[in-house]
């Protein structure tokens, strides 16, 4: 059997595959991250609470409702969009006047409140939320056995992000987004409703943080903490991606994805910190991102 | 409750727990009687605190459950000492070291608490220890694990450990595991301190046993998906892998294995897993696997009153052992003062040793000169989902192993003012 | 001026008083966590840049003050230097980095960074990850005074508060100190004129660090340990909502809001798990209603009405 470094590439491939499923949570978080950032040039640090919520939502929905994986894939992300469109009409809006570090205040102390909330009413321990019927046990790869429902999470987060990218990038509404962002006064002279956009980008990019959280809801535990222990890895691929594009964000989630994965096998111990060391690295290198634009 | 007794020792323990149940009955009545003639409180009156985790990571094993327990205890006793009601206090570090050892000080120090309980996760266990026997006070710990309480780290005058260490739960797991055939060990290890401490004492019991450990791998504090490091522990074709983690991590560990089909080819052990975190995994998820437990309240009729008693008081879950090592602590300590006459530190810690421990957290537990209280420790297996008749129906004993097989001897204390003295 | 003096004044006579009245262990905390968030004021305040990893500097240096103090056997002010030492380095190569982007991006790096430190703590042997560095002994100041008893301790900590809160003084009233101002008002402005922009920047951020590696060093022997609670992001955030709280840019804000929050940790501990919804309603009250902090509140209304009467 060939190896590599003292790992058989069979294996290797297994973990690089995991790797991959880890990249798409990261991809799926930094991409929503990236949307609002575009828009409202605000880092959003309640997305880990909002993805947390998001898979909150789900679990309610199956205990308390019977509503099953495929309708809370589309009503959970909605729920949590809706409460995007809370926030940012009731306090958001606010604060576009003045220097952003406002919103990223703001933002923290809404996920605080937020996971405090979930753990006072629901306990710290977290909930268990099972496999949908489809998805249990595993795909023979030829290399690996991998369950199911990993294999579909990565197919329907690269799908999410892939038509992502071409709303904004190709379609004429993605236009309007992009010309919004760069000249918000001269689009509403072409008749355009920008408060309503933003708002609408809000819910998006959050709706996004909730879909990755309905996704997470199976394989991690539900639990208050889930959204604070991922959000700080994501803002660090943000910092490594440059958030100027949406390409970036994607492909950055799930290179570091893969990267985290190869760490787990090479040198376990170091899985947590590998992020911040290619982040402390990128910076010295191309203080921009690697995607981003030197402003 | 019921009187079941194992026949040895039936005249004294009935005779105690007679006394006891008297006091129970006649919550109303004063029980100055019962004690000696001078009893006498310093401060006038019986003050004791539970400080505990109520918001953090361990709220859910330790919290509100930790105070109702307390609670329960001082009603068993009448609720009175000396003629006096006896006050309890309770309060939240945060999960926060600062936080709980300026509590305990200002307890200590302004609000004359007499002894403090539970302080769950170690590093407030650790600080409130010393600060005990900084101020000469009686402290009691059931939710932390570290086994630094009796050694390194120790207090014998003040200090009480009573529910589990590391060491003990290393020591049930290692060798009831290898005794009943899993002799190929893989370790999946949190990498700190505690993780570390874990997996060098399981080793240890385990090649002691007969068995071998094929190898291992170390992951970082709170590192999410543990897929990656299970298709390692797969790819060694142990017979057993084992978590030398805790909290969030075991949990997440645990559920990944189940989604690539651990289960199915190799067990599943956790060296640090309460019933709370199986009610969190779900029986799906948590089936077949196997842990170490000093006390579950379905093991008989005692124990299901008590946990039947204990649930109405708390949202209808059922207590861990920790909430029972909190209950047996405080009745125990309560014992003492009365027999003692009076809440002097040293002569409550001396009736305390003196007695052996007999409620419905275990049999003749027996408190040893380091402050360990050693009492039998429990090998579990989580039920399939099939055989689960009702909640919180979760676990069937395995194998028991006797106190003095499941801690560490005290010849390998490693407590200073033990060494000192022996060394004397 | 002269106003500013006798409030200054009258301050040092209550914290000298204090320690008679009020519990002297709980005072300390207070001072230390009132530097720490001072030291944070220096960046965010006078700078403009919003770090949201201080937590690193003022747990390393915990960490750092403890290990010499119970190992090495060192004398307090000796840790203290040592921890705070430790923490000016940090802040050298973690600034060095962060300084090279701006706004958001900082606050985001800094955030990473520190959330390394945190990991590197758990793993590293000698902080004993979850069971932290425990009694660590407060020695004798320089080999002569014994700081064991509470009262004497409590004198320590106060001159050392006084010396870092004159330091800070000093700094934002100096040339230096003009220049971050202007650096926070207009970044453009000042490179234009020909401040190396970027040197300003790292020099305030290792001044900061620094402090904030001070009060994290006095507060490990005050208390007599040194946890993970000290690195987590959550004490970040801490730090961020004392100087928020108390007012932004503002000489004395920093030190009531490290009271109000210190004291609510204490004295709020039976609400349990309400404390955290309650310090982030806190966040979003103030950066919604208050932006300008209980002190700049105070200040701005007294402005105003002392030019209204003009």
């Amino acid at each position: 059997m060939s190896e590599i470094f003292g790992v058989p590439v069979q294996a290797l491939m297994g973990q690089l595959t995991i790797g991959l499923v880890n990249g798409c949570f990261y991809a799926l978080l930094s991409l929503g991250l990236a949307v609002i950032f575009g828009m409202l040039n605000i880092v959003n640090f309640a997305h880990g609470a909002l993805y947390m919520v998001g898979a909150f939502f789900s679990w309610m929905l199956l205990n308390y409702a019977g509503v099953n994986y495929w309708y809370s894939l589309i009503l959970a992300p909605l729920g949590v969009a809706a409460i995007g469109v809370v926030i940012e009409r009731t306090m958001l809006k606010w604060l576009y006047q003045l220097d952003h570090l406002y919103g990223l205040l703001l933002t923290f102390g809404l996920a605080l409140v937020t996971e405090g909330v979930f753990r006072h009413y629901y306990g710290s321990s977290g909930q268990p939320y099972d496999l949908p019927e489809v998805f249990r046990g595993p795909i023979d790869l030829g290399f690996m056995m991998l369950p199911k429902y990993r294999a579909w999470v990565v197919v329907a987060s690269l799908l999410v992000c892939f038509a992502t990218w071409y709303v904004i990038e190709k379609t004429k509404l993605g236009a309007y987004l992009r010309a919004g962002t760069e000249n918000p006064k001269l689009v509403q002279a072409f008749g355009i409703n920008v408060p309503l956009m933003i708002t609408l980008t809000y819910a998006f990019g959050v709706g996004l943080a909730g879909f990755a959280g309905v996704m997470a809801a199976p394989v991690y535990l539900v639990a208050p903490t889930m959204g604070s222990s991922i959000i700080i890895v994501v803002f660090a691929v943000v910092v490594i991606g440059g958030m100027g594009s949406i390409m970036g964000s994607i492909v950055t989630g799930l290179g570091l994805g893969l990267i985290e994965g190869l760490t787990k096998v090479y040198y376990p111990e170091a899985s947590t910190t590998v992020v911040f060391v290619i982040m402390a690295i990128v910076l010295m290198v191309r203080p921009a991102g690697l995607f981003g634009k030197e402003k | 409750m019921s009187l079941h007794r194992t026949p040895a020792a039936v005249p004294r323990r009935f005779l105690r727990e007679a006394v006891r149940r008297l006091a129970c009955a006649a919550a109303v009545l004063p029980l100055a009687w019962a004690a000696p003639a001078q009893a006498s409180l310093s401060d006038g009156v019986l003050k004791i605190g539970v400080l505990t985790d109520m918001s953090g990571p361990y709220s859910d094993f330790v919290g509100k459950g930790a105070v109702i327990a307390a609670r329960m205890a001082i009603d068993d006793f009448g609720g009175r000492m000396f003629g006096k009601d006896i006050v309890l206090v309770e309060a939240d570090h945060l999960s926060k070291a600062d936080v709980g050892k300026n509590v305990a000080q200002r307890w200590f120090d302004v609000e004359k608490v007499d002894a403090a309980f539970e302080l769950n996760n170690s590093s407030v266990a650790l600080a409130v220890t010393a600060l005990g026997r900084d101020r000469n006070r009686i402290t009691v710990v059931t939710g932390a694990a570290s086994s630094r309480i009796t050694n390194e780290d120790c207090a014998p005058a003040t200090s009480l450990h009573w529910v589990y260490d590391t060491h003990s739960l290393a020591n049930v797991v290692g060798k009831a595991i290898v005794r009943i055939g899993g002799k190929r060990w893989f370790f999946l290890t949190a990498d700190y301190a505690f993780g570390h401490s874990l997996e060098r004492d399981t080793s240890n019991v385990v090649r002691a046993a007969g068995g071998t450990v094929v190898g291992g791998v170390r992951h970082p504090l709170d590192v999410g998906d543990f897929s990656s490091f299970l298709l390692q522990a797969q790819a060694s074709k142990a017979d057993i892998v084992a978590l030398a983690n805790a909290g969030t991590d075991t949990v997440n560990s645990i559920k990944s294995a189940t989604e690539f089909g651990i289960p199915k080819k190799q067990r599943l052990v956790t060296l640090l897993l309460g019933i709370s975190a199986v009610h969190a995994l779900g029986l799906p998820a948590a089936q077949d696997l196997y842990m170490a437990e000093g006390w579950y309240w379905d093991t008989n009729d005692e124990t299901r009153a008590f946990g039947r008693r204990f649930a109405a008081l708390h949202n209808g879950r059922m207590p861990n052992a920790i909430h029972t090592g909190v209950y047996s602590s405080v009745s125990h300590y309560l014992k003492a003062v009365r027999t003692a006459g009076t809440d002097d530190t040293a002569k409550v810690m001396k009736a305390m040793h003196a007695a052996p421990v007999n409620d419905v957290f275990t049999k003749n537990g027996r408190i040893r000169e380091d402050g360990l209280m050693q009492h039998d420790v429990y090998l579990f297996q989580v039920k399939k989902p099939a055989e689960s008749k009702a909640p919180w129906d979760y676990l069937k004993l395995v194998e028991t192993v006797k106190g003095e097989d499941a801690f560490q001897p005290l010849s390998q204390t490693r407590c200073p003012a033990l060494l000192a003295k022996g060394r004397a | 001026m002269n106003k500013t003096t006798m409030f200054y004044g009258a301050m040092l006579v209550v914290a000298l008083v204090a320690p008679f009245v009020g519990y002297p262990l709980f005072l300390m905390k207070l001072l230390c966590f009132a530097l720490f968030a001072c030291a944070f004021n220096l960046l965010i305040g006078f700078t403009g840049l919003l770090s949201f990893g201080h937590a690193m500097f003022f747990g390393s240096a915990a960490y750092a003050c403890a290990h010499a103090a119970k190992v090495w056997g060192w004398t307090p002010e000796v840790a203290i230097l040592f921890g705070t030492a430790c923490s000016a380095v940090i802040g050298a190569i973690v600034g060095t980095l962060a300084v090279r982007r701006q706004g958001i991006y900082f606050a985001m790096i800094t955030l990473a960074l520190s959330q390394m430190i945190y990991f590197f703590c758990v793993q590293a042997p000698f902080t004993y990850a979850e069971d932290g560095i425990q009694s660590v002994p407060r020695n004798k100041l320089l080999g002569l005074i014994d700081l064991k008893s509470d009262l004497h301790m409590y004198f320590f900590v106060l001159a050392i508060f006084v010396g870092g809160f004159a330091l800070i003084h000093r700094i934002i009233h100096s040339p230096f100190g003009q220049v971050l101002k202007s650096i926070r008002e207009n970044e453009a402005r000042a490179l234009s004129l020909g401040y190396d922009v970027d040197r300003y920047k790292l020099v305030a951020f290792i001044l900061s660090a620094g402090l904030a590696g001070m009060a994290g060093a006095t507060k490990t022997l005050a208390l007599g340990l040194a946890t993970l609670t000290d690195v987590t992001w959550q004490m970040s955030g801490e730090v961020v909502l004392m100087t928020l709280l108390g007012g932004m840019g503002t000489i004395v804000g920093p030190v009531v809001g490290a009271g109000v929050i210190v004291a609510m940790q204490n004295y709020l501990s039976g609400f349990g798990s309400w404390v955290t919804i309650i310090m982030g309603a806190t966040f979003v009250v103030c950066v919604l209603a208050f932006r300008r902090g209980i002190v700049g509140e105070f200040e701005y209304r007294i402005l105003k009405r002392r030019n209204g009467g003009h």
